[in-house]
């Protein structure tokens, strides 16, 4: 009995405490009724999960089969199956490095880390040499691909952000000015436009003999292009601190660069955490545009595997999963963010 | 002419300006070595202004400015010049993002270039004398303003300087912990440092000071000894001034 009444009473405090609340909750009941059985007949009731091809699909429900089917392209695109082991060992390496640099604590340490770790990412995954056979880029793909651009992206446009942040801020009036029209010049375009022109207008303005690698240019734009809204967000950060903070690192005697890197940085990052993730998480899902030079990403495999004439049809259960993944990885990126916020309150 | 080895501070003719607004006119002073002065005056007398020209946190337009026989107008120097220059804030300006003790062995470390274990005792050194040494591992925002503001010029001490500057150390606490504040800075002046201070606290600067500077509007009206400037005022303004902070 006792159980039953505070369940009432919390249900009497929670949904039904006043007229516009009972009429929201029962609306909100009313919907979810609606629209949640019809989903789940779809996804996991009507759903096949046996088979190895659209004829094992019955019409009812989701053909998870085509996922199954499609994983290794969706995972890895054209990456041979043979020399897969590569871009585990790299996902283990880098978990490791991470690892490791956690430990210590030491900016100097994990910066050593880094690169050591971008030079066995770039033997491992390219290849080419050490008795490793080349797999060029034109063969990466899928879910792969889009953790190799992103990451990229994000790692690059960090140092490159914070820069344009301070340079904006700068007394020297031509660095300034440099800074400012950087940013607005990326911030004013679209990046399929920015990625388009890399790809197609950049080849005819350079000698023929000159070929960059088209995953090199596109990795290059998402980096610029990301580095001057985390510039802007940033500059809010270092707005945001009272000048007194700059007044004292410069009373003690230390340089510019101490001042920002000890003082005025750390303390301006910590307050902008949530506009840094936000950039983020807009940055991993402005992968999928690469799409449109030719480069096929997770979300490219999906759509290039639903136009398959022996899976027609298959197109929801492919931008489906899509979402899926791409939550996964938003929210992840978002709870991280949380996590650093939490941890620097202590 | 080769400037006086015992003088540390040389204005000469200093004059600065805020677009049009002339707030420095026409400074000559000079300072020796241990000398205690206080600077005081009206809000708005410039007198911040004069002391923050002394670390280079005010660039001025006319006129010289030397700190130990060093020019103030490269940044080179500027930065020499900083690092035997100490100086103490209206409003702490502690470091919240670092502990007391990271507060007070960050410039040490990066700036002398001193190791942890050297920095560290020499803060411990500092702290104690300013009685706070039992705060060491506390954030600055668990600390009261009086706590904050010893830290604060713990944290300058650490530096070891040859001149301490004060601007208005006092007038962001509440009346129960000036008095805290003022004790340190009496103590430190038994030490013989060099020191210049922008305060109301004329208790403090009857009891401390060799010389005492009256400014009012970028100008300074007048130079005295604390027992002249107190009874026997030149000026009119300084009559003024010194009926009204000390009637109430």
């Amino acid at each position: 009995m006792y159980y039953v009444a505070v369940s009432l009473r919390w249900l009497k405090d929670n949904l039904f405490s006043n007229a516009v609340n009972t009429l929201t909750t029962l609306s909100l009941t009313a919907f979810l009724l609606w629209s949640l059985p019809p989903l789940i007949d779809w996804m996991i009731i009507n759903a096949s999960f046996v088979g190895s091809s659209n004829n094992d699909c019955n019409n009812e429900g989701a053909c998870w089969v085509f996922i199954r089917e499609f994983f290794p392209r969706l995972m890895f695109g054209s990456y041979p199956e043979s020399e897969r082991w590569r871009i585990y060992s790299t996902g283990i390496i880098a978990i490791l490095f991470i690892f490791t640099a956690r430990q210590y604590h030491r900016t100097a340490f994990s910066v050593i880390l880094f690169g050591l770790f971008s030079i066995i990412a770039v033997t491992l995954l390219y290849g080419g040499f050490l008795g490793l056979s080349r797999v060029d880029t034109h063969q990466w793909g899928g879910l792969f691909l889009t953790i190799v651009i992103a990451t990229v992206g994000i790692v690059g446009a960090f140092p490159l952000g914070i820069l344009l942040a301070l340079g904006r801020q700068s007394h020297l009036p031509v660095i300034r000015a440099f800074c400012h029209v950087f940013i607005e010049l990326w911030r004013g375009v679209p990046l399929i436009t920015v990625l388009f022109m890399a790809s197609v207008m950049l080849p005819l303005f350079l000698p023929d003999n000159i070929d960059i690698n088209k995953l090199l240019r596109a990795l290059l734009c998402i980096m610029l292009f990301a580095s001057a809204y985390l510039a802007e967000v940033i500059r809010g950060g270092l707005q945001s601190l009272p000048s007194g903070q700059q007044e004292a690192a410069s009373a003690l005697g230390l340089t510019y660069w101490q001042q920002m890197r000890y003082i005025i940085l750390p303390q301006a990052l910590q307050r902008v955490i949530p506009g840094i993730v936000n950039t983020f998480i807009g940055l991993f899902k402005d992968t999928t545009l690469v799409l449109i030079i030719g480069l096929f990403d997770f979300l490219g495999i999906v759509q290039s595997a639903a136009t398959n004439p022996e899976w027609l049809g298959r197109a929801n259960e492919g931008y489906a999963f899509a979402a899926l993944i791409f939550w996964i990885f938003c929210f992840s990126m978002s709870r991280y963010s949380l996590h650093l916020e939490r941890k620097q309150d202590q | 002419m080769k400037p006086d080895s015992n003088n540390v501070v040389q204005f000469t003719q200093v004059n600065k300006w805020y677009d049009k607004l002339h707030v420095l006119k026409d400074i000559n002073l000079s300072i020796n070595k241990g000398e205690k002065w206080v600077i005081c005056g009206p809000s708005g007398s410039g007198k911040s202004t004069l002391i923050r020209c002394i670390n280079g946190l005010e660039p001025f337009q006319k006129g010289k400015l030397t700190v130990n026989g060093l020019a103030l107008d490269s940044l080179s120097e500027i930065n020499t010049i900083r690092q035997q220059v100490g100086m103490v804030f209206q409003q702490f300006n502690l470091f919240p993002h670092l502990s007391t003790l990271q507060n007070c062995t960050l410039a040490p470390m990066k700036v002398r270039g001193l190791n942890e274990a050297q920095a560290t005792e020499i803060a411990m050194h500092y702290l104690s004398r300013v009685n706070i040494a039992e705060k060491a591992h506390q954030y600055p925002n668990q600390l009261s303003g009086g706590q904050q503001q010893r830290v604060a010029l713990a944290r300058a001490l650490a530096m070891e300087p040859e001149i301490m500057l004060f601007d208005e150390p006092t007038s962001a606490l509440d009346p129960e912990m000036i008095k805290e504040v003022l004790d340190a800075m009496i103590e430190l002046a038994d030490s013989g440092i060099t020191m210049v201070c922008v305060t109301h606290e004329m208790g403090f600067a009857r009891q401390v000071a060799d010389h005492i500077v009256f400014m009012d509007q970028g100008e300074i009206i007048e130079t005295a000894q604390p027992s002249d400037f107190f009874e026997n005022p030149r000026s009119k303004r300084t009559q003024q001034f010194l009926d009204q902070i000390l009637t109430h």
